[in-house]
């Protein structure tokens, strides 16, 4: 077990800055999920603690160790492949024990330890088999049982479900979870999936081009977003952003939105974004936070409606996913089952601006 | 619509029928000289009488011939085993270079098996003359003994195989090549998780993932070497005094320099089931390892 710290690492590959400073300190026992698009630098940052990457500069230490240099060996992490990377020619057991038996730990330990984990995982019935044999999601337990039995400091995962269908990637999910609950080994993982994100992490850290964008608990990036970025890649159907402009009327301050109705800001906020009054800002709402006009859970007392006509509807069976246009924007609404809109429906829905998020566009900062 | 004969109407007779051109150039190609070589081969010198295995047991009871299988033997053992270990440490050492550097190499290292062999053996024979030619220059320049490269049993035996290797190493190189590229990179970095070392990651990972390539260039290799005609042939003739006649080479000097073409082809037939059995052996176990990773 081990804290592992990440202090200004760069990476750039010919001329592509791929990591652009990288500051993050993982506690002993830490979930860490980092999350982003397609090209954000967070594989190359996994990859780089791994050992399978140089660093360009900066520091990696694991415990109090600085490990730039140290092969990936010696550094007493394992890591789970996206596409499981296990030996074709090998059986179950054999992918296993193959680290163990390089460091010549005796026969005796080696079966012991790949047993419990087989035991952990599951796959206990499946030792003598090659991996062509397996399903998807075996194949990615025996990746995992790899890891395991090295009895590592790090697990790092580099988007171990992708490759999964999406049922089974639910079930991995929650045994990731249920393993980390039982090893409570430091854990690094890699998704560009919000959803896994959220779900796994003690903490979440955002990415995107090569720089952290936030890093806090799954609740704390989803609710308070630091920046628009945050604010748009976490949550889905993605967050509504639409033009507004911050006034003043019968003394409260009031966010107008374009071509949509005006909200009035809670105290604690206005007062936080008072001296942005007459600017232009970008309002950030969420699809939950514009609801149908009776809802009979009672959280519209402090709604605005406003009058939409209906251009997409998408039942989700649990709720309804619904899309209109303001002004040149397309927005989306979350409405319960109750209500049955139809696309063309000219509705009134109610927008909730107690969870307005006010963006500068200058900075791209939530305020 | 245009209405088909009966007979056409039916798939599996369109089937065979659009098979015929394969079944006529296999018949016409392979099966007809195969059987007539056979028919050859049990016919006296003048081809006017039947005689049976008496071609056969003439060979046999020959000390020449006997020579003839040693050589051919040991001609392609070494030889194969030396392509093939050179073909492996050449195509590892350009799987190491960066994929822009490759194509050169890759190009440069090709030569040899893109020139026709008996050009680039003529040249060979040159280096090889004992008087004036390069290699002998070189060594007498440093105060060496000449060889007599061609002349000598050992050293014309130890030419032929070694220009059999140039010019089949590159083969090896290319298949070999081919196969490490297609092992995927992550098992290598599991393999560094792990904690496996060069040599390691050799025997555990790239070994057992191109065995079935290596067992198929090797017994395609083996075929191809023990018919050698052509360096045999331009080199030394067989000689000096036979010692490093294959197969082809004494096959064509009893049949067709001698003039006895029904020995000849009971020489080139005998190659026949010793080729058969090592074919059969090879691909079953590929065969095995293929479905077991598949």
């Amino acid at each position: 077990m081990a804290d592992v710290t990440l202090q200004n690492l760069i990476k750039t590959f010919d001329t592509v800055e791929a990591v652009r400073g990288i500051d993050l300190r993982i506690p002993n026992n830490e979930f860490v999920v980092l999350v982003g698009p397609s090209g954000c630098g967070k594989s190359t940052v996994l990859r780089m603690v791994a050992g399978l990457e140089e660093v360009t500069s900066g520091d990696i230490r694991i415990g109090d160790t600085r490990v730039n240099d140290v092969p990936p060996k010696d550094r007493n992490i394992a890591m789970v492949f996206q596409n499981y990377a296990l030996y074709p020619h090998m059986t179950v057991a054999q992918n296993m024990s193959f680290g163990l038996r390089l460091r010549k730990v005796a026969k005796s330990e080696i079966r012991d330890k790949v047993q419990r984990a087989a035991d952990i995982l599951g796959i206990a019935e499946l030792l003598d088999r090659r991996p062509r044999e397996l399903s998807g999601g075996q194949r990615q337990r025996v990746a995992m049982g790899r890891a395991i039995v090295r009895d590592p400091e790090v697990f790092l995962f580099d988007e171990p479900l992708s490759n999964l269908d999406a049922k089974l990637r639910g079930q991995m999910r929650i045994e990731i979870q249920r393993l980390h609950q039982q090893l409570r080994t430091t854990t690094i993982y890699v998704t560009h999936d919000q959803v896994e994100a959220m779900t796994l992490a003690d903490r979440v850290v955002v990415m995107n081009a090569g720089r952290i964008e936030q890093a806090g608990i799954p609740d704390e990036v989803y609710h308070r977003p630091r920046t628009r970025f945050v604010a748009g890649f976490m949550g889905s159907p993605a967050m509504n952003f639409l033009d507004c402009q911050l006034t003043e009327e019968n003394g409260r301050t009031v966010a107008r939105l374009a071509a949509g109705p005006a909200l009035p800001l809670p105290a604690e906020q206005a007062a936080r974004v008072r001296s942005y009054t007459g600017r232009k800002l970008v309002a950030g709402l969420r699809p939950e936070n514009i609801r149908e006009a009776a809802s009979h859970d009672g959280t519209n007392s402090s709604g605005v409606p406003h009058d939409i006509s209906i251009d997409i509807v998408e039942p989700l069976g649990r709720e309804t996913i619904v899309y209109f246009r303001l002004g040149d924007a397309t927005l989306c609404a979350r409405v319960g089952t109750e209500v049955h809109p139809r696309a063309g429906e000219q509705t009134s829905l109610v927008f909730h601006p107690d969870r307005l998020h006010l963006i500068d566009p200058e900075t791209d900062l939530v305020l | 619509m245009r209405v088909l004969p009966p007979l056409l109407r039916r798939k599996p007779a369109v089937a065979v029928l659009m098979c015929v051109p394969l079944f006529a150039l296999i018949l016409g190609l392979v099966a007809y000289p195969f059987f007539h070589a056979l028919f050859l081969a049990t016919l006296n010198k003048a081809e006017t009488a039947f005689v049976g295995l008496d071609n056969f047991t003439f060979l046999f009871g020959r000390q020449t011939f006997w020579m003839v299988v040693r050589q051919s033997l040991l001609f392609a053992l070494v030889a194969v085993v030396f392509k093939a270990l050179i073909g492996l440490a050449a195509a590892h050492a350009i799987n190491t270079i960066p994929t822009k550097g490759q194509r050169k190499w890759r190009g440069m290292m090709l030569i040899p098996w893109v020139i026709p062999p008996a050009l680039s053996t003529l040249g060979w024979w040159w280096l090889f003359e004992p008087t004036y030619s390069a290699i002998n220059w070189g060594l007498t320049k440093f105060a060496l003994p000449a060889v007599p490269w061609l002349s000598d049993t050992f050293w014309a035996r130890f030419s032929i195989i070694l220009v059999n290797v140039w010019v089949g190493a590159p083969f090896f190189l290319i298949m070999y090549l081919a196969a490490l590229k297609s092992i995927p990179g992550e098992l290598y970095e599991a393999a560094d998780m792990d904690g496996a070392g060069p040599w390691q990651k050799f025997f555990y990972i790239t070994l057992p993932m191109i065995r079935n390539i290596i067992a198929i260039t090797t017994l395609f290799s083996i075929i191809v070497t023990l018919a050698n005609f052509d360096i045999v042939r331009v080199l030394t003739q067989g000689g000096p005094l036979n010692s490093t006649h294959l197969f082809a080479t004494y096959a064509f000097r009893v049949g067709i320099e001698s003039g006895d073409i029904p020995l000849g082809a009971a020489v080139s037939l005998f190659m026949f089931p010793m080729l058969a059995i090592l074919a059969f052996i090879i691909l079953r176990n590929v065969r095995r390892r293929a479905a077991s990773l598949a």
